[in-house]
């Protein structure tokens, strides 16, 4: 078995129902060729980064099936492209770890997960800035010890030169 | 003033020691990079919409692929642009 992911961008200019058929015809080309729809994930009307076709905003369709064999793909691909509807897609394989990811996301974890790890990155750098001040001296204390009456004469002039010259 | 403990360096050691970098993918087992998620890879790009080297990033040659080819699908999907400026 083989996940299949095919996202496409669908002209906000037609009317909602026409957007949701539009959809429709794919979903049921992709059941037709034997796939087993996984999840249809509607993005909604979306800021584009750039216009295409002179248009600023498109509706974003993900529909993510399985199938045993990718033979559907070169046909799926040809109706997209020949679809006046469609303004852009893309259509991915997915490896396992896509699977599980896509998965995840829909139970709702990844992005909880996300902020908890941006939390842990946080937290990292925090400790990053706080453990160079804890542990490093205390790494350096053993050689320390030898540089210290290096280092102790020299602010000694230091002061003796102020005081001279107050 | 002959010998005090507490002073070991003229002057403070951490300075210019910078915080080492890391492959955030591998740190924090994060496998599969999401070409939808223009937020995420929006830390990626520069404000031009170019992608950023390793050297500042600090991935892994593995995952800067993966994210180099997340970037591209980004842009022909439309959710990151090809070329601007002020992104960010």
């Amino acid at each position: 078995m083989r996940q299949y992911e095919v996202t496409f961008i669908v002209d906000p200019v037609l009317s909602g129902d026409e957007i949701k058929s539009t959809a429709k015809t794919y979903q049921d080309m992709i059941v037709k060729e034997g796939g087993q729809i996984v999840h249809v994930d509607e993005l909604g009307l979306k800021q584009l980064a750039y216009s295409i076709n002179k248009r600023s905003s498109g509706i974003y369709f993900v529909i993510e099936w399985s199938i045993t064999d990718g033979t559907i793909i070169p046909k799926l691909e040809l109706a997209l492209r020949r679809d006046e509807r469609i303004m852009r897609f893309l259509t991915v394989k997915l490896d396992k770890y896509g699977v599980k990811y896509n998965d995840d996301k829909r139970k709702g974890l990844i992005g909880k997960v996300v902020k908890a790890k941006e939390k842990e990155e946080k937290k990292e750098a925090s400790r990053k800035s706080a453990k160079p001040a804890a542990t490093k001296p205390a790494a350096e204390a053993k050689p320390a010890p030898a540089p210290v009456p290096v280092a102790e004469p020299a602010p000694a002039p230091t002061i003796s030169s102020k005081s001279e010259e107050e | 003033m002959a010998s005090r403990d507490d002073i070991k360096f003229l002057s403070n050691p951490n300075i210019g020691s910078r915080a080492k970098k890391y492959c955030r993918f591998k740190k924090f087992g994060i496998k599969h990079i999401d070409y939808k998620d223009s937020d995420f890879l929006i830390q990626f790009i520069n404000e031009q919409g170019k992608v950023l080297p390793r050297r500042i990033t600090g991935n892994s040659l593995k995952y800067q692929k993966r994210v180099a080819i997340a970037v591209k699908r980004a842009r022909h999907l439309a959710f990151l642009p090809y070329v601007t400026d002020l992104l960010k």
